[in-house]
């Protein structure tokens, strides 16, 4: 009994072992000294400064030009004359700067505080320097405290990935349902390009040309993932009346989704003319997490709730495991993958405006192979493509597992046709690891 | 018949094998006799079918011997079982349906991997492998345009190809017809006299009445008895199995039947339903018989909405329900219990509790939100009334034995609540005990004034069970007996192959 109980929680929750596992390798790998450039960081540079040189010494600041920086130089200004200390200069630039301010000196100069980057250039520039300018003789340079921490793990390159992963994530809860039902879609990736598109050029048609307001932004989009919700239920309908598979059904749905994408756009991006459109894409005002990761964890719990305590829940899976068994226990077959490819549809719709907001730009290009970027986070998400099995939040575990393994190589510089590979070995590990457990149940 | 004296055959001693959570064999002794007939008896879940897998190599025992011939053999893996000479039948067979019947009796075993198939000494062999059995089958038919039958008799001809000299038939008449089963005892009592060993498992006490030398009782993993058949009474047997007494096969029953409440008026589909018509009344069970293809279950699932009739109509308490699809059906008050379990009772890959759920949802939804604890409490009811064996409520259904799976059927059924209840071969498969159980609810759902439509093969359980029989051939109802009391297995099997012309 025990046993079966850790093969089933092992089986259930295998693929979070897996990301838990992959997220400490890739730390480690990425494991980094780190020059902390917050303003906490100056704020600590400024105490550090203040210890070793005493009042009244005269300071540099030299930070090298960036994002931030501005922010780091200031605070480290503030603080450290706050202190009664003489801040001569504050340089925000290149080295060449850097220099320059160095060059104009003209009381002896003590201390000049420094980002990592403009410490490395004092590092190497000072002891020559000195010898040109007499009030360089005895001036030190300090920097922020370094320490060791893995790349991967900054707050930023996490939540980078949840962003990476979102719309792939989003449209695999649709796809996920639709594979538990036994059946497949390819036409998503299409449908992203479709309904990105469409809600462009509906945009463009409400505004007449003149700057789009909210409400002509909120109806485009409405337009987009209607439209793909639209197709999702002809796809159904299609799966279910004329009992043709999912498979071919789909694969011509997304080759004339996505021509009709390229004529309906002529072939060029339709840019959007209202940066309020990237609200969903590039904004990030809701619980300090970008806007689309909140949407998708939403959908997330939202999709599982349906999957776990409603009726269309315990129908999709009662479809897939025996369709007849389910037919005559009057579970309605045909209304139920209807559902399960207009969601599918409706998502690829929302994935479409994601992708749309992002860029600001309605571009038929976009959304290209995404479809098996869906299919595979649902398989690595360890749902069984023969129908009948599966998990929500096992989809998103798999979406997280593909995007962490993206991020890592990305980081770790693994070039474009590598991270191919992988992915098709992850792939292939996911499905043998599939068939081995369900060998397990079998002989148990 | 075998004397003591000689060495066995095969002898299995003290075997035991342990699943996860249940001891399925314990200390199982087995001996078989070159030259006989062994009938291996138990119910549901007794073991047997564990047994016969260490036999093959699909299992290994955890204790035990086993010996052929007197000689220590390690069945671990298939091949080895099949290179020992035992063949194994199990009841779904393991013939490629796109194959002839030669090239799936010498499946696996052409000369080498690469090479040509020397087609005609196949051939001619399989003939004679055909005529040793005494049946003919041409050895050029594909193995799909074979009846079950038939197929039956290419999966024996293939054991016997492989030389095997020790063959056990699982319920391999499970899905005949009576005359096929005439048959197949006939094949089973050639190959005896050719000195072959055969385990058979059967729940039909006629055939083992027919067929057996001797009988081995498994109950709950245990060897019970090995006695010479002559020395075993029919209840003997029964009681054996079950473990206690049952007075009799089918519960007495007393039925006044009331109003009409299901008339179904020149119903019509193709060439399997031809014009039927008969009306079932409240309180009533009415039995519904003929030979396998006379168009039973196409016309329960012509009522239940499953296929689309071509003409006719179908009235609930006088009016006409117009069943497009099962859901329509079963919303109006009528379920089906369908004959094959695993592929149209039960979403196997679903927990039991889901699928006693399935078509009741909206009694346990509450907001949107299935109440899973309400179903639980629900289930748990019928579990404990018609004696469900399961660990729990989340095992899934396909590790049940048939008999409780059967069981989860009905109880998803009955917690429906529906008027009318079709019953399609209710015990197929199903042991003795069990089916006494399932027999007193289909009278307790008469008690309540719901009217009971049950179809099946098994002519005394017709005789047994029903108020009223109807028999059906080709499609049509070829008649109908009123006094059951006084009815025989020969009057029904008379209207059940009663053709047309003779029919009017």
């Amino acid at each position: 009994m025990k046993n079966l109980d850790n093969g089933k929680l092992l089986s259930d929750y295998g693929n979070v072992l897996v990301l838990l596992l992959l997220c400490v390798v890739i730390s480690v790998v990425t494991l980094e000294e780190q020059s902390p450039r917050s303003t906490a960081a100056a704020e600590n540079l400024a105490a550090i400064i203040v210890g070793g040189a005493g009042k009244d010494a005269n300071i540099l600041i030299l930070v090298r030009r960036g994002e931030g920086q501005q922010e780091f130089a200031n605070t480290l200004k503030n603080t450290l004359s706050k202190a009664g200390l003489n801040v001569t200069d504050t340089v925000v630039g290149t080295p060449a700067d850097a220099r320059a301010a160095l060059g104009k000196q003209t009381e002896a100069l003590d201390v000049i505080a420094t980002d990592e980057h403009m410490a490395a250039f004092c590092l190497e520039q000072l002891p020559k320097l000195a010898k040109k300018y007499p009030t360089l003789a005895n001036t030190t340079a300090y920097q922020p405290k370094k320490h060791l921490w893995p790349n991967f793990l900054k707050k930023e390159n996490l939540l980078n990935v949840l962003k990476q992963i979102s719309v792939v994530a989003i449209i695999a809860i649709g796809m996920t349902m639709v594979i538990i039902t036994a059946g497949i879609d390819l036409s998503v990736g299409s449908l992203i390009a479709f309904s990105g598109v469409i809600t462009a050029l509906s945009i463009q048609q409400l505004s007449g040309g003149a700057d789009p307001t909210t409400g002509h932004l909120l109806l485009g989009c409405a337009a987009g993932i209607i439209v793909c919700a639209l197709i999702g239920m002809g796809t159904g309908g299609l799966v279910t009346l004329f009992n043709i598979p999912a498979f071919i059904v789909t694969l011509g749905v997304m080759f004339i989704a996505k021509g009709l994408a390229f004529i309906f756009s002529q072939s060029a991006p339709i840019p959007i003319a209202n940066e309020g459109f990237a609200w969903l894409g590039r904004g990030s005002d809701l619980i300090g997490l970008p806007n689309s990761v909140v949407l998708m964890l939403l959908l997330y719990g939202i999709a599982h709730v349906i999957m776990t305590h409603t009726s269309i829940g315990r129908y999709i899976y009662a479809v897939g495991g025996n369709p007849e068994a389910a037919r005559l226990s009057g579970v309605p077959v045909k209304w139920v993958l209807v559902f399960v490819y207009t969601l599918c549809g409706l998502l690829a719709g929302l994935g479409g405006v994601m992708e749309a907001s992002l860029h600001i730009t309605g571009d038929p290009k976009s959304g290209t192979l995404v479809e098996l970027q869906v299919i595979a986070a649902v398989v690595v998400g360890g749902t069984s493509l023969a129908g009948g099995q599966g998990k929500i939040f096992g989809t998103l575990v798999g979406a997280l597992i593909i995007g962490v393994i993206r991020n890592g190589m990305n980081l770790t510089g693994v070039e474009a046709h590598m991270q191919s590979v992988v992915y098709g070995v992850v792939i292939l590990i996911a499905v043998m690891v599939d068939q081995l457990k369900n060998r397990a149940q079998k002989t148990n | 018949m075998a004397d003591a004296a000689q060495t066995p055959l095969l002898r299995m001693r003290g075997i035991s094998k342990a699943f996860p959570g249940v001891q399925a064999l314990s200390k199982v002794d087995l001996t078989l006799f070159a030259g006989e007939v062994l009938a291996l008896l138990g119910e549901n879940g007794a073991g047997k079918s564990t047994l016969i897998k260490i036999l093959g190599g699909a299992h290994q025992q955890d204790e035990g011997t086993i010996e052929i011939d007197g000689n220590s053999v390690r069945l671990n893996n298939p091949l080895k079982a099949q290179a020992a000479g035992i063949g194994i039948i199990y009841q779904e067979f393991n013939l490629v349906p796109g194959l002839t019947a030669r090239e799936n009796i010498f499946l696996g075993q052409e000369p080498s991997r690469v090479c040509f198939i020397p087609r005609a000494q196949e051939e001619e062999k399989s003939r004679e492998l055909f005529a040793r059995i005494g049946v003919e089958i041409n050895p050029s038919t594909l193995c799909r345009d074979l009846t079950v039958a038939q197929q039956q008799i290419v999966e024996i001809a293939k054991a016997l190809a492989q030389d095997a000299r020790i063959i056990v038939m699982d319920e391999p008449t499970a899905a005949l017809t009576p005359r096929e089963v005439e048959c197949l005892l006939t094949v089973v009592r050639e190959l005896r006299s050719q000195g072959i060993g055969i385990i058979y498992i059967s729940h039909r006490l006629d055939e083992i009445d027919a067929i057996a030398d001797r009988v081995t009782v498994l109950r709950d993993g245990a060897h019970v008895t090995t006695r010479a058949k002559e020395d075993l009474e029919r209840h003997e047997m029964i009681e054996l199995m079950v473990g206690r007494s049952l007075d009799k096969e089918f519960p007495s029953h007393e039925c006044q039947p009331g109003d009409v409440r299901l008339a179904v008026k020149n119903l019509s589909r193709g060439t399997k339903v031809r014009n039927v018509s008969f009306e079932l009344r409240a309180g009533e069970i009415v039995g519904l018989t003929g030979l396998v293809g006379a168009g039973r279950t196409e016309t329960a699932r012509l009522i239940f909405g499953a296929d689309k009739k071509d003409s006719g109509t179908v009235e609930l308490d006088g009016k006409p329900i117009g069943a497009t699809s099962p859901r329509d059906a079963i919303r109006c008050g009528i379920c089906l219990l369908t004959e094959d379990r695993k592929s149209e009772g039960l979403v196997l890959g679903l927990a039991v509790q889901e699928n006693f759920g399935l078509p009741s949802l909206h009694q346990f939804t509450h907001k949107g939100l299935i109440n899973r604890e309400q179903e639980s409490d629900a289930f748990a009811k019928y579990v404990k009334q018609i004696k469900i064996k399961i660990s729990n409520h989340e095992q899934s259904a396909a590790t049940l034995s048939g008999g409780n799976q059967q069981k989860v059927v009905l109880a998803k059924w009955l917690q429906r609540n529906a008027e009318v209840i079709i019953f399609d071969e209710p015990t197929r498969g199903i042991d003795v005990g069990a089916k006494y159980e399932i027999y007193q609810l289909i009278h307790q759902l008469t008690d309540e004034g719901k009217a009971v439509l049950m179809i099946s093969s098994e002519l005394p359980e017709i005789l047994g069970m029903s108020n009223r029989i109807i028999v059906m051939n080709e499609g049509r109802v070829t008649g109908e007996i009123s006094d059951v009391t006084n009815a025989t297995q020969e009057d029904i099997m008379k209207l059940a192959t009663l053709r047309e012309e003779m029919a009017a």
